[in-house]
């Protein structure tokens, strides 16, 4: 009786096995940020090929993490940035080639999929296709502090006590082109990365009296804006333009030295199980009427020819107010991070946030 | 000499019943005074009240004299031994004695001296350092009262403190409470619904029913001289019968139970007549037993019968009787003489009192 | 019937067995083999002391874990102050269905999820927010009030989030404590304050310490309510440990950062109870 029962028990363990087995060969573990994967746009993939989508957003550092824990496992396609594959991949493993005849370069901006192909290139391999893109600047309340224009200004003593940004790599960045030096150009050479960031450091515990709070995630920075608590902060462009929406006085400037520019792209984890359904969801959504879809659920552009035919007029009227054809030359693009630098800013961020 | 405590017209109401209702008694210093009653008669409500813990209605308690209304718990020259004895579980018994010294604030090397004087004096020395779960019940018991009496309070209260020992320790304690309150020569004052705590220990013994007193009087006064019907049927065992008045003569009234009996009882001075329902109750060890009726002449009450049952209990052991008419059983003690020993169920049997054991109240007042 | 007495005995701990080897012990191994490799070059790891020798020579790690620990420990006093007076009224003066209702009215903090909680303090506390307006509505203070972003926002939410465990245990040793014992504390002539230190607190003292371990540990492993509350300045240990994790991807460092605060926690926790001369059977006893 007992044998039987054991018997009849492992029956059942292995059917189910196989049949979760089967069953997820359909399904795409999407790992991604919020709003890259509307419900509609997954409806509407889900019904042309029959593929099921589970979303799981996520930021850069956490969907590195969590592919790191398991090793490239448990998602089918994730979104990093492209400074966030060649190092990771170097040191971690967790991606897989892209098969780049699997995917329609017809869709895509051929200057942006040249240049991410560029960037996530690993021994030959190329790891990333480019999907949405961005900057990160300065949110300004026009009305109450116009003279804000970089981001050295925010530690002006005309807006003391009413600024606010995150402790994270963009600012060291951003601060430092501010400063007139040049981050990106000294990427490759750690001692010279050293010396920009301590002076950075130095500048941003000299502004720490003159900043509210650093804001840890986007609800808290609209929160503060607002409420009027803040009125200028490092942030991101969709951010200001949400802003805009509500209250004309406020909007993304473009910093004096560049706003930073970043692109997400897609990535096949190591451990994928999908890689079908994923090019199938690559190539989805880079169809323009479907990029469009994605840029109005996310605020930003994507990478998808033609797709600004179908962007709606007030989105592109707010790009165009914030970046003038002259601040859209002076992006400074992020180049891929080498391992490594990421101890240097910790130290640099560490020691500020306990400064007193 | 003024009496150590003395409650008049104490009343305490909660909503609106009254617990204790216009309550008065005094008692002499260096005497045993019980009350004694049912659960929810309030007894502890009268306790706390003299302790401080609930405050009177109106009424006044004095301790020697002096009225103690408004003098809190703390400061009161009256000390309480509690239900479960309420001893400090995390200190040891030195310290638990100790306690309310320390409290008065007087100097360690004479606490220690007024601890030890105390132990020797409950019989326990050399105990001190020892947990209070390491003792037994009857040990317990022992330090509770030791550790208000190194106080040398005017008034002992003690809120039935025997309830949680087993029997046979009870009966042992009996003995030496009543030793100790010698010892200690301190009015004590005893709540109990045992009435045999309270017959062995007391002076005098107030009998409560209902918030109010229905006798205070020394132990052989309650057991032979019930003022009321309650009293009468709750201090010792009786049979009790519920009739109406027949006859009445003088002391006398021959009285016809409900179930057809009748009998002669004595009325002791209280005011019935002819047609009233009462109440007889004839205690077990006022009837005589006999094998013939003749021994039983001098009896006005005699009752021919059959033994029905017999409860042997030792030295108190009994037989109830069915009188030949059948219409009432009746519980009656056996003498220790051994003249019954062979009386077996179904025996013939014959019984008889004397009128004036027959207490008779009027029905309706308990 | 002995050989089926000791399945049903596997049987039982089972369960047990597999969530200690599974979910405590295989992770801290594994946490413990992290902390112990030294990243050399790209993917090359060494075996040392590297990361446990970071923490004590970087002064930031180690004033930081002070600041936690210190803040903890206050936060956990806080509590006990506020938690002692609340648990007493629950367990020994409210009666019946006042007794529930307050009982439940500490638990309704915990139907929503910490991050609500803590959002709800920001609304209230911070400069546009309910208390400053209400102050200056009232005409207490002229231009906004922040008290935000300060540590003793930290310690509002800390305490507030903490309550609860602290409030259970004492409620459950006052219950414990006969309202008899109390009387005769008084009754032998002790006022309210020696009552309170002779009689109640030694009673409580199993449940004042079990409280406090709880608590202590809750706040030092708190992330939530210092990032969100706290000022500019404000670094946590548990932050640290995060951003080494997921913003460095130095597994290494993290991991050994989790360990020296599971272990010098408990170093405080054992030092707490040696100082109060308590022991943890007492305690759990």
């Amino acid at each position: 009786m007992k044998n039987q029962s054991f018997k009849l028990s492992a029956t059942i363990a292995v059917a189910a096995t196989l049949g979760a087995g089967a069953a997820s060969a359909d399904t795409l573990r999407l790992l991604t940020w919020g709003g890259y994967a509307p419900e509609e746009v997954v409806a509407k993939f889900e019904a042309e090929t029959g593929h099921t989508v589970e979303v799981t957003k996520s930021n850069n550092e956490e969907m590195i993490a969590k592919l790191r824990a398991t090793g490239g496992g448990g998602f089918d396609l994730a979104q990093p940035s492209q400074d966030r594959i060649a190092g990771p991949q170097e040191e971690f493993g967790i991606y897989k080639p892209i098969d780049l005849s699997k995917i329609d370069a017809s869709l895509f901006i051929p200057s942006m999929l040249d240049a991410t192909k560029g960037n996530t290139t690993v021994g030959g391999d190329v790891y990333g296709v480019p999907h949405v893109w961005g900057t990160s600047g300065l949110v300004v309340d026009t009305a109450k502090a116009s003279m804000v224009q970089d981001y050295t200004d925010l530690c002006a003593s005309d807006v003391a006590g009413k600024v606010s940004y995150r402790l994270k790599r963009p600012t060291l960045i951003g601060f430092a082109y501010s400063m007139g030096l040049d981050p990106f150009a000294a990427y490759g050479d750690a001692a010279a990365y050293e010396d920009i960031m301590k002076q950075v450091e130095a500048k941003l515990i000299e502004c720490k009296a003159g900043v509210k709070t650093y804001w840890g995630g986007g609800d808290e920075l609209m929160g503060l804006m607002r409420s009027g608590e803040v009125v200028a902060s490092m942030a991101w462009d969709t951010g200001g333009w949400k802003l805009n929406a509500d209250n004309a006085d406020i909007t993304f400037v473009a910093p004096a030295s560049g706003a930073l520019g970043w692109v997400d792209t897609f990535v096949l984890p190591a451990k994928g199980k999908a890689d079908d359904a994923a090019y199938a969801w690559i190539n989805f959504v880079m169809q323009p009427e479907v990029a469009a879809m994605i840029t109005a659920a996310a605020g930003n552009f994507t990478a998808s020819k033609g797709a600004d035919a179908f962007a709606a007029d007030d989105l592109k009227a707010r790009y165009q107010a914030s970046f003038p054809a002259e601040a859209i030359d002076n992006i400074k693009w992020y180049p891929p991070v080498p391992a490594g630098l990421e101890a240097i800013e910790g130290g640099v961020l560490d020691r500020v946030k306990a400064a007193k | 000499m003024t009496p150590d405590l003395q409650c008049t017209n104490l009343t305490k109401q909660f909503g609106d019943s009254k617990a204790v209702d216009n309550v008065s008694f005094s008692v002499p210093a260096g005497s045993f005074f019980s009350i004694l009653g049912p659960s929810g008669c309030g007894k502890t409500t009268i306790m706390r009240m003299i302790a401080g813990f609930l405050e009177p209605t109106s009424g006044d308690i004095q301790i020697k004299g002096n009225s103690v209304l408004n003098v809190p718990p703390n400061k009161r020259h009256v000390n309480m031994v509690f239900q479960h004895l309420a001893l400090f579980p995390m200190m040891n018994i030195a310290d638990n004695i100790g306690y309310g010294l320390r409290r008065a604030g007087m100097h360690k090397k004479d606490i220690g001296l007024k601890v030890d004087e105390a132990l020797e004096r409950i019989g326990l020395p050399g105990i001190g350092h020892r947990r209070v779960d390491e003792l037994s019940g009857g040990q317990k018991q022992r330090v509770a009262i030791a550790r208000c009496m190194v106080l040398e309070p005017d008034v002992l209260l003690l809120d039935e403190p025997l309830g949680a020992l087993d029997l046979k320790l009870r009966e042992h304690m009996k003995v030496e409470l009543k030793n100790l309150q010698a010892a200690f020569d301190t009015t004590f004052v005893y709540i109990t619904h045992d009435q045999s705590e309270a017959l062995v220990m007391s002076d005098n013994i107030a009998v409560m029913n209902a918030g109010r007193f229905e006798q205070v009087g020394s132990a052989q006064d309650l057991y032979y001289r019930p003022d009321t019907a309650f009293v009468a049927g709750f201090v010792g065992d009786s049979n009790r019968w519920s009739g109406k008045v027949v006859k009445q003569d003088g002391g006398n009234a021959l009285v016809q139970t409900t179930s057809g009996l009748t009998l002669r009882g004595a009325t002791h001075g209280r005011a019935l007549s002819e047609g009233d329902t009462i109440d007889a109750f004839v205690r077990p060890e006022a009837i005589r037993i006999a094998h013939n009726a003749e021994e039983l002449a001098n009896f006005d009450n005699q009752i021919s019968g059959t033994v029905t049952s017999i409860l042997f209990n030792g030295a108190a052991s009994r037989v109830m009787v069915r009188d030949t008419a059948g219409h009432e059983e009746v519980a009656v003690n056996l003498p220790q003489s051994g003249e019954f020993a062979n009386l077996s169920k179904g025996a013939p049997i014959h019984i008889g009192w004397a009128s004036d054991q027959a207490n008779c109240f009027a029905a309706g007042a308990a | 019937m002995h050989r089926e007495a000791k399945l049903g005995l596997i049987l039982l701990l089972t369960p047990l067995l597999l969530w200690l080897v599974l979910l405590i012990f295989i992770p801290h191994i594994d946490l413990f083999l992290v902390s112990m490799r030294e990243r050399v070059g790209v993917g090359q790891y060494d075996l040392s002391f590297a990361n446990y020798l970071t923490f004590f020579q970087e002064p930031l790690y180690l004033v930081t874990f002070l600041r936690t620990a210190v803040m903890s420990i206050f936060a956990t006093i806080l509590t006990l102050l506020i938690g002692f007076p609340v648990a007493y009224y629950i367990a020994k003066m409210a009666k019946g269905r006042t007794q529930s209702a307050l009982f439940l009215l500490c638990l309704v903090p915990f139907w929503v999820s910490e991050l609500v909680r803590t959002f709800g303090w920001m609304i209230l506390l911070r400069e546009t927010g309910i208390i400053s307006n209400l102050l200056q509505s009232v005409g207490l203070a002229n231009g906004p009030v922040e008290m935000l972003y300060n540590d003793a926002a930290i310690m509002v939410g800390l305490v507030y989030t903490s309550m609860l465990f602290m409030v259970v245990p004492l409620v459950t040793t006052l219950e414990s404590l006969p309202d008899e014992v109390v009387e005769a504390g008084y009754d032998l002539g002790g006022n309210g304050l020696s009552v309170l230190r002779e009689i109640i607190i030694p009673h409580a003292m199993p449940g004042i310490v079990s409280g406090s371990i709880v608590v202590f540990m809750l706040c030092l492993g708190n992330y939530l309510t210092p990032t969100m509350l706290g000022g500019k300045e404000s670094l946590w240990f548990t932050e640290l440990i995060y951003s080494q994790f997921i913003v460095r991807f130095n597994w290494e460092l993290g991991a050994a950062f989790g360990f020296l605060l599971l272990i010098l926690s408990s170093v405080i926790v054992w030092g707490m109870l040696r100082l109060t001369g308590q022991s943890l059977e007492k305690t759990m006893g």
